[in-house]
């Protein structure tokens, strides 16, 4: 007859209670779409709409009010011009495309009588680089067609820089984004969900380390995290050519450091809240603002100087660019120093606090 | 029970739990909470080997006296000891080892399987019984590759038990453990602790089910806003009722209820919801004593039943409410 009472302890709490965590996210169909499929999807939607596109000519439109015979001549040379795509409207129709920014800009070649006599009114919007730049183009045009000598002779070289396009730009803004949501969702949903139902409670009449329980999330998204972090950036490199200029290890490191430190400020947002509708709306109270700032979609300099510090202090903020710098520069880490120090702070100080109030029951 | 249900051998026999022979004591215990008081100076000794039920209606307070005693809420008041050890004192964790816990409303991990909850929970234990084993105790051989979301109400709940016995504990504290359960569940369940009982393992569980206090428990403590009513075993208890019988009638008039006290045999009267409760000594004696009474007043009567007495009884004899009342 079998003892039954096996005097050792032939399981691992540590690695059970890991075990159980993989298994049940797995199980999950919906998890497993949102930390895997989503963000490849994102970045094909985004990477087709944002996709590099050739040069567009600038759209001009020409007041037909001042239009003679003697105009005619450089209306045709304007049309005939490789970078420009003209057309000729009365005063109304011009200034109303321009409006709705179906042109860059309205030229009234300002002629009386059949003669030129000056002077060329350009009319665009300063705020649009397209009109400006239309600007200059039909103002070379119509100077050189009327005599301008060029005072020394050009050449232009085109160049498109490696890791200088937006879909580069977007492909490490997404795994940040990814590791911040997995993170932040996988364990946040995971504990309150265990909360409502009493096995945090039955855990911790058990003789658990608690410890053990709170690491044992942290282990779960070192599993996953290489997955979700090669399914994007495999992705990016198959689809769209983005390559990783860096060394593989570094963005390995990074991406560790980032879904540590989001798992740490999981476990903070999970600590107290008793139901799963409020955790979802801390979740979102402490990402939102992230998904809009820290520079995912587009770049954080935009946002007026005085708000950067506060910016780059955010933990996606410092992922993004600790990120950004290892897959589009090629840095290592040491140039990352910063980022770096901000994301192990974020995630230290939560796990350390999640760790005091985490309520069991 | 069954050799055939659970060919497991017992588990080794326990050395004592505790010097005194008492697993568990407790006294003075108070628990409030912003609005109640859930428990009011409650005391309890649970005698090693032995089964011992708080019996009471939803309410009572009596899964804040477990949850207390298991370690899991602060009384405001009052003295615990638990195998000789209070909690708070260092020793929680080794303590925890020796005790198995099922807790009312845990829901287990929907999407592991019978196993992998078994093996998680044995996990967390130093010594203990072998995961297939307690499998095998459970009666849940064919669903140990089953998700628990796909258990019947019973299933669950003898994994929620077998998750109480993996450590192999002195101490198993049940509460409501057959609450929601179709009667043959509740037999299986009832099967199990008693195989724990046999072993020499102390229970102490919580039931507003009076056949399950009477079946399973040694001594029964009646709960009532928070505070033990009456004590013994379930036959003292009955006993202390003074009845063999309970008598229940209804009238379609009102009699006067104190006069029925004079009857012969009867040895108590009540009033509930408008029909009249007696407790009978002598059925023989009382019923054609009430019938002629009721024929000499013209009273007509509307329905009559009788059963043995029960600790039902001795609860509403106690608080003039019902257990299920609440």
């Amino acid at each position: 007859m079998a003892e039954p009472t096996s005097a050792t302890r032939r399981y691992h709490p540590l690695l059970e209670l890991t075990r159980t965590r993989v298994l049940e996210f797995v199980r999950e169909p919906e998890a497993v779409f949102w930390v895997f499929v989503f963000p490849v999807l994102l970045a094909l939607a985004l990477g087709i709409a944002f996709r590099s596109k050739p040069a567009e000519r600038a759209r001009v439109a020409i007041v037909s009010e001042g239009a003679t015979p003697g105009t005619s001549a450089l209306i045709q040379q304007l049309r005939e011009a490789p970078d420009l795509q003209v057309q000729v409207l009365d005063l109304q129709a011009a200034n109303q495309a321009l409006r709705r920014g179906n042109v860059d800009v309205v030229v009234n070649l300002g002629a009386g009588g059949g003669v030129m006599t000056g002077p060329v009114i350009y009319r665009y919007d300063p705020g649009r680089t397209e009109g400006r730049a239309a600007e200059l183009a039909v103002d070379d045009v119509l100077q050189r067609a009327l005599g301008r000598r060029d005072a020394i002779a050009t050449v232009q070289e085109t160049a498109t820089e490696r890791g200088g396009r937006y879909i580069d730009f977007l492909i490490p803004g997404l795994v940040g984004l990814n590791l911040m949501g997995s993170g932040m969702w996988g364990i946040g949903f995971s504990v309150v969900v265990a909360r409502t139902r009493k096995l945090l409670k039955r855990f911790a009449a058990t003789p658990m380390q608690r410890s053990h329980y709170l690491a044992s999330f942290a282990l779960s998204r070192l599993l996953f995290l290489s997955l979700e972090v090669a399914a994007v950036v495999g992705f990016g490199w198959a689809i769209f050519g983005v390559e990783v200029h860096g060394s593989l290890l570094d963005l390995a490191l990074v991406a560790l450091l980032g879904a540590l430190s989001f798992a740490g400020i999981g476990l903070l947002v999970a600590a107290r809240p008793r139901t799963v509708e409020a955790v979802s709306g801390w979740m979102n109270l402490v990402m939102l603002p992230m998904w809009l700032l820290s520079g995912t979609f587009f770049s954080y300099e935009r946002f007026p100087q005085i708000f950067l510090p506060f910016i780059r202090a955010l933990p996606l903020t410092a992922l993004n660019d600790a990120l950004r710098s290892v897959m589009n520069d090629g840095a290592n880490l040491a140039t990352n120093g910063l980022p770096l120090l901000i994301l192990a702070a974020w995630g230290l100080v939560s796990f350390l606090v999640a760790v005091r109030i985490f309520r069991w029951q | 029970m069954s050799e055939d249900l659970f060919p497991t051998p017992a588990p080794v026999s326990r050395g004592p739990v505790a010097a005194d022979g008492v697993a568990l004591r407790c006294r003075g215990l108070v628990k409030r909470y912003a609005d109640v008081v859930a428990v009011a100076g409650l005391d309890l000794e649970v005698r090693e080997g032995e089964c011992f039920g708080l019996l009471g209606p939803n309410g009572a307070g009596k899964t804040t006296t477990l949850e207390i005693l298991e370690g899991l809420i602060e009384p405001d008041d009052g003295l615990v000891e638990v195998l000789g050890h209070r909690w708070g004192t260092g020793e929680d964790r080794a303590l925890r080892q020796r005790l198995g816990t099922q807790l009312q409303e845990t829901q287990l991990a929907e999407k592991l399987t019978v196993a992998e909850t078994v093996r998680l929970f044995r996990s967390f234990y130093r010594r203990g019984r072998a995961v297939e084993d307690v499998i095998r105790l459970a009666g849940l051989e064919e669903k140990r590759r089953a998700r628990v979301g796909k258990l019947s109400g019973g299933q669950k709940q003898r994994l929620a038990l077998a998750c109480a016995l993996v450590p192999d504990p002195d101490l198993l504290f049940l509460d409501e453990p057959t609450t929601g359960l179709d009667p043959q569940a509740r037999l299986r369940v009832w099967e199990l602790v008693e195989h724990f009982r046999a072993s020499g393992g102390t229970v102490l569980l919580t039931t507003h089910y009076m056949e399950e206090a009477a079946h399973l428990c040694d001594r029964v403590a009646v709960v009532d806003h928070g505070k033990i009513i009456a004590q013994g075993s379930p036959e003292e208890l009955v006993a202390s009722l003074g009845a063999q019988q309970i008598l229940e009638f209804r009238t379609a008039s009102e009699l006067p209820a104190g006069e029925l006290e004079a009857l012969p045999g009867i040895c108590g009267v009540q009033t509930k919801n408008g029909s009249y409760v007696l407790c009978i000594e002598r059925i023989g004696a009382a019923l054609p004593a009430l019938l002629v009474e009721l024929q000499r007043r013209g009273v007509e009567l509307e329905s009559l039943q009788t059963h043995q007495a029960t600790l039902e009884d001795v609860f509403v004899n106690l608080t003039g409410r019902a257990l299920r009342d609440g």
